[in-house]
C-alpha cells in the first residue's frame, strides 16, 4: 500500500543489478578475466551464475558441450601424400533415415565393371531443410558423417552443402568431439584386431 | 498393452446388437453401431462413469472403404480407458451423430475430424473447418489426398539414392507454389463465405445471454492473428458489449502443417524429431509420449535406466515449462520482461543440461523405441543434482516471494475465469487447469506410466479454479517435480540406456495404441495405427493445448477484455501443439 510494491520491486531490480556487477568485481579483484574469458563463460552458465547472464556473443560464445550437434559433416581420414580418404561408402542409411529427405547421394560405379563401389560420387545435404535431428550421425555404422558444433552459418544464399563443403578431417572431428572419437577409435581397433586374430586362426586351423 | 479395466465393462452384454468388440488383431474396445452412438455414449458416461473423453479422432480405411470414428473415455478417478469406434460407409456425405450434447469437449476435435477427413457430425452446431482455410480443397487426411510436392506414400523416398539427383522442391511444381486450389478457384473474387458463419455464430450466442438487457450494439474485435499477447498466431474473434466479453470463438491453424500426414509419410523413427516441433517447449515430454505409444504397439521393455533417465528429463522439463508459463503470465498482466527474464534464467540452465545429454536446446530427439540415445555423462548428473538440491527450491521460493504478494497481481487473478469442476471435465480439459478446479487427475498417479509408481509425491490440487489457483498450482507442482527428480537421482540404477539393438527401421506388428502422458500443459496423447509397414497408418497427436483451449469461450462469457489476454496465457498454449 502506498506505494510499498513499487520500493519493494525497485529493490528486487536493484539487487539483481548489483547481482550481475558484484561478480565483475570480484574477478577483477582477483586478476580474472570474466568477459572473453572460457572460464567466464563457463561460470557465468554454471548454477553459481548471479544476476544477468549474458554472453556477449559474437565476440564470445557460449562453450558448447561435446553432444552439441548442428547440420552434419563428412568425416575423411587423411592418407598418405594428403590424401583424402573419405569414410562414407555410399550406403544410402543416412539418406533413408533422415526424416525431412534432405540428403541426396550419388553412388560411384566402376566405368569398367558397372559395379557399385563403395565412395560416393556426390553427396549433397540441403541445410535449409535439415532439421538437425542427427539421425544420420547416430545410425551411420561406417562412422563416416558426424554432426557439426560450428552454428554460424547465416548466409545469403541457400545453403545447399556439397562434397566440398561437407568434407573435414578426421583430426577436426576429435577436436570437436574427443570422447566419441576415442571411444569409436578403440571400437575400430578392437575390431580391427578381432579381424586379425580370426585371419589368423583361420589358415591354422 | 491390455487394458484390463475395458474388459470388465461389458458394453456387448449391454447393448446386444448394438455393440460388438473389436476383434481385428491388436484392437481393443468396442464397435458401436453409427444409429446407437449416443444412446451407447451416454451409457458410458452415465452407467459406467467414463467422465473424460479425451481423444477423438478418426481413421480413413480406404481398403474396406470406411471412416472410423475413435473415442477414448476415461474415469477421472484414475484407471484405464475405454476405446469405443463407430464407422461409417466413406462416400460423401459420411454423417456420424455428435456427442457434443453428452461432452462439450468434443466440439474442436469434431471439428479437426470435419476439416481433415470429411465427416459430417450431426447435431454440432458449429462445424466449420478448424485448421485449414474456408477455401481449401479437400480433406487432407484422407488416404487418397496428395499434397502439392507429393513423391511418395512414404519415406525414404527413392529418389535420394543411390543416384541422387538434387532439386529444388519449388521447381518440382510448375507453379512453383505449394497450394492446392479447388478447380474454380479464383483469388480475385474469393470471399470467404464462412467467415460469416464465425461472425453468426457468435451473434447467436450473445443474443441468448443479453435476453432482457437494454438493446445496445455489440462490436466485434479480431484479436490476432498477430496480436503481441496471443501466445503466437492464435486469432480470437471476440464479441463485445462495451468491455464485457458476450461472444468469443478461437480461430486457429495460422501455423498448421498437418502433422499427422507428416506423420503417416515418415517411418516410425523418423517422426520423434517431428515430435519436438509440438509443444517446442517440452520436446522431452513430447518424445516421451510418442515412445510409449510405439512401445505398447511393439509390446517391448525399456531399459531400467532409460526409464529413470526419461523420468528426469521429463520433469525437468516441466520445471523449465511451468516457470516460463509464469514468467509469460506476468508479460500478459503487464510486468513487461523482468518477470519473464527472471524466469528464463533458470530455465536456460535446464536447457543446458539437455543440451549436454541431448545435443539440442530445445529439439532434443533424446528418446528412442526401448530406451534413450545416450547415456547421461556424469557432470550433466551432478549438475542435475546440484539445481534440483540447491539452486531451484531456492530459486522457485523467491519466485513465490515476489510475485504473490503482489496486490495488482492478485487484483488481476483472484476471482476472476472461475472454472468448476463440472465444466472442466465435460470440456476435456486436463493437465493444471483441471487440478486447479479441485480434480486430482495427474495421469502420473491416474494411470501411471513408466516409474511413476516408484515415487513418492503429491498431485497438486487447488480447489478454487480461478485464475490464482491456476498460477499457484504451477508452483505446487515446480515442487512435486522436484521431490521426483530428488527420488530419481538417488534411485537411478546402472546399466544399459537402451533395451534394442539400435537399428534405423523399427517392426511394428499390425494394431492400435494409444499413449498418453502427463505433459505439462496436460493430457498429451497419440494415437498409433499400425498395419506392419514401416509407416504408421495412422497417427495422431491429441495435443493438450489445443483441447484445453474448448473452455475459454466458457469461461470468458461475462467478463473483461483485459482479463481475456491473461486467460490465453494461464492455459498455457502453444501454437506449435494448438495448430500442428
Amino acid at each position: 500500500m502506498y506505494g510499498k510494491g513499487i520500493l519493494k520491486g525497485l529493490s528486487v531490480t536493484w539487487k539483481r543489478f548489483w547481482d550481475t556487477y558484484t561478480d565483475d568485481i570480484s574477478w577483477m579483484l582477483k586478476g580474472k578475466k570474466r568477459y572473453n574469458s572460457v572460464e567466464g563463460v563457463a561460470h557465468r552458465s554454471s548454477k553459481n551464475t548471479k544476476g544477468i547472464f549474458t554472453v556477449q556473443y559474437p565476440e564470445e560464445q557460449l562453450i558448447v558441450p561435446e553432444e552439441f550437434r548442428f547440420i552434419p559433416f563428412l568425416v575423411y581420414d587423411e592418407g598418405a601424400e594428403g590424401k583424402k580418404e573419405i569414410r562414407c561408402t555410399s550406403c544410402g542409411i543416412c539418406a533413408k533415415v533422415c526424416p525431412p529427405q534432405c540428403i541426396w547421394i550419388v553412388r560411384t560405379n566402376d566405368p569398367a565393371t558397372g559395379r557399385p563401389v563403395p565412395v560416393p560420387t556426390d553427396f549433397h545435404i540441403d541445410m535449409d531443410i535439415c532439421m538437425n535431428c542427427g539421425f544420420c550421425a547416430e545410425y551411420c555404422p561406417f562412422d563416416a558423417i558426424k554432426m557439426d558444433h560450428k552454428f554460424d552459418i547465416a548466409s545469403y544464399q541457400r545453403n545447399v552443402y556439397g562434397m566440398d563443403q561437407l568434407l573435414k578431417p578426421a583430426k577436426y572431428y576429435a577436436e570437436i568431439r574427443p570422447e566419441n572419437y576415442h571411444r569409436e577409435e578403440e571400437a575400430r581397433k578392437a575390431k580391427e584386431a578381432a579381424k586379425a586374430a580370426k585371419a589368423e586362426a583361420a589358415p591354422a586351423a | 498393452m491390455a487394458t484390463p479395466l475395458t474388459m470388465t465393462v461389458d458394453l456387448v452384454a449391454r447393448f446386444p446388437g448394438k455393440v460388438t468388440a473389436d476383434r481385428r488383431p491388436g484392437y481393443t474396445g468396442f464397435s458401436v453401431n453409427n444409429e446407437n452412438l449416443v444412446e451407447v455414449a451416454t451409457a458410458i458416461r452415465d452407467e459406467f462413469g467414463y467422465d473424460l473423453l479425451t481423444a477423438v479422432t478418426a481413421v480413413d480405411y480406404i481398403a474396406e472403404n470406411k471412416m472410423e470414428v475413435v473415442y477414448h473415455a476415461y474415469k477421472t478417478t484414475g484407471g484405464a480407458g475405454l476405446v469405443f469406434k463407430v464407422q461409417a460407409e466413406r462416400v460423401d456425405p459420411i454423417e456420424v451423430p455428435s456427442l457434443i450434447n453428452l461432452w462439450a469437449g468434443v466440439d474442436f476435435q469434431e471439428r479437426e475430424a470435419w476439416d481433415l477427413y470429411g465427416i459430417k457430425f450431426t447435431g454440432h452446431p458449429d462445424l466449420r473447418r478448424i485448421l485449414m482455410w474456408e477455401g481449401y480443397d479437400g480433406h487432407p487426411l484422407r488416404k487418397d489426398w496428395k499434397e502439392p510436392f507429393f513423391e511418395e506414400e512414404a519415406k525414404p523416398f527413392k529418389s535420394r539414392w543411390p543416384d541422387g539427383k538434387f532439386a529444388f522442391a519449388e521447381n518440382k511444381n510448375p507453379f512453383r507454389d505449394n497450394l492446392n486450389f479447388p478447380k474454380d478457384f479464383d483469388p480475385e473474387n474469393f470471399v470467404v463465405e464462412k467467415e460469416e458463419d464465425l461472425y453468426l455464430s457468435l451473434e447467436r450466442d450473445s443474443l441468448k445471454d443479453t435476453a432482457g438487457n437494454m438493446k445496445t450494439d455489440h462490436i466485434v474485435v479480431n484479436m490476432g492473428p498477430h496480436h503481441p499477447s496471443t501466445h503466437g498466431v492464435l486469432r480470437v474473434a471476440v464479441q463485445l458489449d462495451g468491455e464485457t466479453i458476450i461472444g468469443l470463438k478461437p480461430v486457429m491453424g495460422y501455423l498448421h502443417r498437418n502433422h499427422d500426414k507428416i506423420g503417416e509419410r515418415n517411418t516410425y523413427l523418423q517422426i520423434i524429431p517431428y515430435t519436438d516441433r509440438l509443444d517446442y517447449f517440452n520436446s522431452m515430454s513430447n518424445n516421451f509420449g510418442y515412445v510409449i505409444a510405439v512401445e505398447k504397439l511393439m509390446k517391448i521393455q525399456v531399459a531400467e535406466r532409460a526409464e529413470y533417465i526419461r523420468v528426469i528429463m521429463a520433469e525437468l522439463s516441466r520445471i523449465q515449462n511451468h516457470l516460463i508459463f509464469i514468467g509469460m503470465l506476468m508479460n500478459d498482466l503487464g510486468a513487461m520482461y523482468t518477470p519473464s527474464l527472471y524466469a528464463f534464467e533458470e530455465r536456460e540452465l535446464i536447457l543446458d543440461i539437455f543440451e549436454a545429454v541431448s545435443g539440442a536446446r530445445m529439439m532434443c530427439n533424446y528418446f528412442r523405441f526401448g530406451g534413450v540415445v545416450r547415456d547421461v555423462p556424469e557432470f550433466a548428473l551432478k549438475k542435475i543434482q546440484d539445481l534440483v538440491s540447491d539452486r531451484l527450491p531456492a530459486k522457485t521460493d523467491e519466485m513465490e516471494r515476489f510475485l504473490n504478494e503482489n496486490e495488482i497481481l492478485m487484483a488481476r487473478l483472484k476471482g476472476i475465469h472461475v472454472l468448476n469442476a463440472e465444466e472442466a471435465i465435460n470440456y476435456s480439459v486436463t493437465g493444471p487447469v483441471l487440478r486447479a478446479t479441485g480434480v486430482p487427475y495427474d495421469l502420473r498417479r491416474a494411470d501411471p506410466y513408466s516409474v511413476y509408481d516408484r515415487f513418492d509425491f503429491d498431485v497438486a490440487v487447488r480447489h478454487n479454479g480461478d485464475m490464482m489457483d491456476n498460477y499457484l498450482i504451477r508452483f505446487d507442482e515446480i515442487r512435486q517435480s522436484l521431490r521426483i527428480l530428488e527420488q530419481a537421482l538417488k534411485q537411478i540404477p546402472q546399466g544399459p540406456i537402451n533395451s534394442q539393438k539400435p537399428a534405423y527401421q523399427v517392426r511394428v506388428p499390425a494394431g492400435e495404441a494409444y499413449g498418453r502422458i502427463e505433459s505439462p500443459k496436460g493430457e498429451l496423447g497419440y494415437y498409433l495405427i499400425s498395419n506392419g509397414k514401416p509407416n504408421p497408418y495412422r497417427y495422431h497427436v491429441r495435443p493438450a493445448s489445443f483441447v484445453n483451449l474448448q473452455c475459454v469461450e466458457k469461461m470468458c462469457i461475462g467478463t473483461k477484455i483485459a482479463d481475456f489476454v491473461a486467460l490465453v496465457a494461464m492455459l498455457d498454449i502453444v501454437m506449435g501443439e494448438l495448430d500442428r
